[in-house]
């Protein structure tokens, strides 16, 4: 009996280790935009410096994805997901499910500002929302977890979230995952296992940058444990729920990405705690570090909503404007310690 | 009276289905009511038994529903319950006894399906309406000739002119919005009309409206609070209603009132739930819906795509409704309640003020006899997933595309499933749609303007009060020099047709023109009729008001707009 399709979108280093992750299981059809990088994979088999299994076959054509597989995984940047999802949307069915592995956020101004625009919720989208806003899938979920690449791609054993409302998607993105090192969670809460991977992203740069500057351990169990908090609070303001972030997809994910020189994010930060500007760390950097832009919305989202996070404000204050990272640190520990734990 | 704007559409529409009553599902229905009651009956005990895996779990159900309706006819009984209750609940009692007494295994199975289809039974026949087309024809003209009389003899001049023919109803209640669409559609699909509730007038109202639209009569689920009313009894008798009784929340009820309505649709039947369960006690527009009978419209369309109906015309649609008046007869108890439940979560008895004839006939001539109108206005055809539909029932995404709505309940676009969970799923994203369409198609009236208008500013003059504390001033201290009222309400009023040309709200041909008397046709209309005003001018000019409470309720009606920043 032949085995069923699914489609990966995203040639990337997680997009090549979920495609391998799912070979395991299914045949996989994975998707590469650049037609260079396509051809690269095609003739050494090698994706993003993994060993791609015999079940993954390549295409550069994205509309072979929906003609072809009921399920999708599209695992690319979030600064590039409106554009490919808009490509899509025409070939995708209401039959369709999707299940994507991005960790960033879109904001999107209404097309026309009336004089008195404020920014608010409503042009906060996590990526499932643009699935659900410029497609006709329903049926949507995110992956999201301690899921680094690099040791995916090794077999270590890890483990992942798959979350919807709906539990046919959370079943079928189960069975088409597990395998013996690899485990599947379920949650129905959406949004908040997104904003989890979303938000952490911004605590694992601050990590980073306390490593750059060879601050050590307790500095880090400081900011990993304010961080959750952080990740909470503007996760409720959110409408994340607070469970979601005690879980595999919040404390999971934020361990791995505070602690690991495999994550871009800490790399990223690292470099900055070393001295370098934002555009060097930038440059010296193969893939996206979704961090950085998250900062950026989430700063503006948070001015205009009344919320004061202040780990990504002076984040924001050392990447975007003139703050060093030693003052940026000098800032925090000055600031008057509150009540440890408000939440619960 | 003229034609106030060309959006008000007074014409007489044909019948849309030409073969007449004969044809309709409805009438189908109710000439085979016994048959289709046992049809319910069958179908309810299969989708009990299958929720109630173990002979075990079934009498536990059993039991709490028996103890629930013991606790409810103690507690609440009203008229319409059938005497031998109490009689019929022992009886279940001492079966249930002999069953776990009983070493028989077949035995216990079979007096356990005996007291299960006992319960449904009655449940499913209490539910079930009692359409009968004489009847149907009889109310239709008592209710046309009727208010038509008493209009004609209050507005007009003299005796004789209660034999005029000038006003009909149609000047007293506007219909505007999509009345082609869902005419068209009402000729194959099946229509789930869905209308905002506000006051138990709505009932006898929307079956106006469907009848004037000329289409064929919709079966709609009405509390059954309502039956206990001899005269309300026979209209919603005759214009097709069934019956919910929202007393009753045992399981084995709720599953035969879903049975029902689902069977009914998928008959055909044109169908109308108030989705928001019961009047909006604040009231706002609803913002929560109840999903219990909506879930059956989707069921029924998965059900009709497994029975292979796949003309996009004979599609299930649902028509977002709102209703909007000047004056809420029960808007002063509504919003007491509101404010009792909001400030402390506990049991209350249902009582209303349509207790008797008498006060239904006073408000009534109330109504036809001074003028305060009432807007219907229908929303666009959505398929059960919220996508638009055209004139021929197809189904469309935002950006224009064609829309197969088989391929929901699909997982590769051909095998269709059955997953309740997807669907009940599906149910709160259609909700949240009607949600949204009822906040377009509402229409602002100057009333609900003044009201929203007058109650911010109060709520500003005393900034430090919480909502409780504002609403206990005593009315004396309140009140806006006029002047400073009319700036905040042209402000408002600018916002509110600038969102009307953006297609986010509806307006009343009243809020055009000079703000003084858009204004003074606000005050003069809102909740005309209460004893005490929400809003009045003053000797000297000024607005105030004689009842706090009312005017947050005429409020009420135009919260969740955000447009409390530009008063």
């Amino acid at each position: 009996m032949s085995k069923e399709l699914v489609g990966v979108i995203g040639a990337g280093s997680f997009g090549t280790a979920v495609s391998n992750i799912l070979a395991k299981n299914v045949n996989v059809l994975l998707y590469a935009r650049n037609p260079e990088t396509f051809a690269e994979i095609s003739k050494s088999r090698i994706s993003a410096g993994q060993k791609l299994d015999d079940n993954v076959e390549v295409t550069n054509s994205l509309e072979d994805l929906p003609q072809q597989c009921n399920v999708l995984f599209p695992v690319i940047p979030s600064s590039s997901f409106k554009d490919m999802i808009k490509e899509l949307a025409p070939h995708l069915r209401p039959y369709h499910m999707m299940i994507h592995g991005t960790k960033g956020l879109h904001l999107e101004y209404p097309e026309k500002r009336s004089h008195d625009f404020v920014l608010n919720k409503d042009c906060l989208f996590t990526m499932s929302e643009l699935i659900r806003k410029e497609t006709v899938v329903v049926r949507v979920g995110c992956m999201a977890g301690p899921n680094l690449a690099s040791e995916l791609s090794l077999g270590h054993p890890a483990a992942t979230v798959i979350a919807s409302p709906f539990t046919e998607v959370v079943a079928k993105g189960k069975s088409l995952l597990r395998s013996e090192s690899f485990q599947v969670y379920g949650n129905s809460d959406l949004r908040g296992v997104e904003l989890c991977g979303v938000l952490k992203n911004i605590i694992a740069i601050g990590s980073g940058i306390l490593s750059g500057l060879g601050l050590g351990e307790n500095s880090r169990g400081l900011l990993v444990s304010r961080g959750l908090v952080e990740m909470i609070y503007l996760g409720k303001a959110l409408g994340g729920e607070i469970s979601s972030f005690v879980g595999l997809a919040g404390i999971g994910d934020l361990v791995a990405t505070t602690t690991s020189t495999n994550s871009r994010n800490y790399t990223l930060g690292h470099k900055i705690g070393k001295g370098a500007t934002l555009d060097q760390a930038l440059s010296e950097m193969d893939e996206t570090a979704e961090g950085v832009n998250t900062i950026k919305i989430v700063k503006q989202l948070a001015e205009s909503q009344g919320l004061k996070p202040l780990i990504t404000d002076t984040l924001h204050k050392i990447l975007f404007e003139d703050m060093t990272a030693e003052q940026g640190v000098n800032y925090l520990m000055r600031y008057q310690g509150n009540i440890d734990i408000n939440f619960l | 009276m003229q034609q106030i704007s060309k959006d008000y559409k007074k014409q007489k529409f044909d019948q849309v289905l030409p073969g007449g009553i004969n044809e309709w599902p409805v009438v189908e229905l109710s000439r085979n009511r016994e048959a289709f009651i046992k049809e319910v009956a069958e179908e309810s005990i299969r989708r009990i038994k299958a929720q109630n895996k173990s002979r075990d779990a079934l009498i536990e159900e059993i039991e709490t529903t028996v103890y629930r309706e013991k606790l409810r006819i103690k507690r609440n009984p009203w008229a319409v319950d059938p005497p031998d209750e109490q009689k019929f609940l022992n009886s279940v009692k001492a079966r249930l006894v002999d069953i776990s007494n009983s070493d028989e295994e077949e035995e216990k199975n079979r007096i356990l399906d005996q007291i299960l289809s006992e319960f449904v039974i009655r449940y499913a026949d209490e539910i079930a309406g009692n359409f009968k087309k004489s009847r149907y024809r009889m109310a239709r003209s008592i209710v046309t000739f009727g208010f038509a009389r008493l209009l004609n003899a209050s507005r007009a001049r003299g005796f004789w002119s209660i034999f005029s023919t000038q006003y009909t109803l149609q000047d007293k209640i506007h219909i505007t919005g999509q009345v082609d669409q869902i005419r068209t559609l009402a000729k194959k699909g099946t229509i789930i009309m869905v209308p905002t509730h506000f006051s138990n007038l709505d009932s006898i109202l929307i079956g106006w409206v469907i009848n004037a639209l000329g289409l064929p009569a919709f079966i709609y689920g009405a509390g059954l609070n309502l039956f206990n009313i001899k005269i309300f009894a026979y209209f919603m008798n005759s214009l097709g209603a069934y019956k919910v009784d929202r007393r009753k929340k045992n399981m084995l009820y709720l599953e035969t009132l879903k049975t029902y309505s689902s069977m009914a649709i998928q008959k055909g039947c044109h169908s109308l739930f108030f989705p928001g369960g019961t009047r909006s006690r604040s009231g706002q527009i609803e913002k929560r819906l109840k999903l219990g009978l909506l879930s059956t419209a989707i069921e029924a369309q998965r059900i009709n795509y497994q029975k292979g109906k796949r003309d996009e015309l004979e599609k299930i649609f649902v028509v977002p409704v709102t209703l909007n008046y000047n004056f809420v007869l029960e808007a002063p108890s509504l919003i007491k309640q509101y404010l009792k439940l909001q400030g402390q979560e506990r049991y209350y008895v249902e009582n209303d003020e349509y207790s008797t004839s008498y006060k239904i006939s006073a408000f009534l001539l109330k109504f036809f006899t001074k003028g305060s109108d009432i807007s219907v206005s229908i929303g666009r055809a959505m398929d059960v997933l919220g996508n638009f539909v055209d004139d021929q029932g197809q189904s469309y995404d935002k950006s224009g595309r064609v829309i197969d709505t088989q391929e929901y309940f699909t997982h590769d676009g051909k095998i269709i499933s059955s997953n309740p969970q997807r669907e009940d799923e599906y149910t709160r994203m259609l909700s949240e749609r009607i949600v949204e369409e009822y906040h377009k198609i509402n229409k602002v009236f100057a009333s609900h303007l003044v009201a929203f208008t007058a109650f911010v500013i109060f709520q500003r003059q005393f900034k430090k009060l919480d909502l409780y504390n504002l609403l206990r001033l005593p009315e004396e201290d309140l009140s806006i020099p006029y002047e400073e009222f009319k700036t905040a309400f042209e402000s408002v009023l600018a916002k509110v047709h600038r969102m009307y040309n953006a297609g986010e709200i509806g307006v009343s041909p009243y809020l055009t023109g000079d703000v003084d008397k858009i204004i003074n046709h606000g005050l003069k209309n809102v909740g005309m009729y209460h004893a005490k005003r929400p809003l009045i001018k003053t000797k000297r000019g000024d607005i105030t008001t004689q009842d706090l409470n009312l005017l947050y309720y005429y409020h009420n009606r135009l919260s969740g707009y955000n447009l409390e920043k530009y008063v």
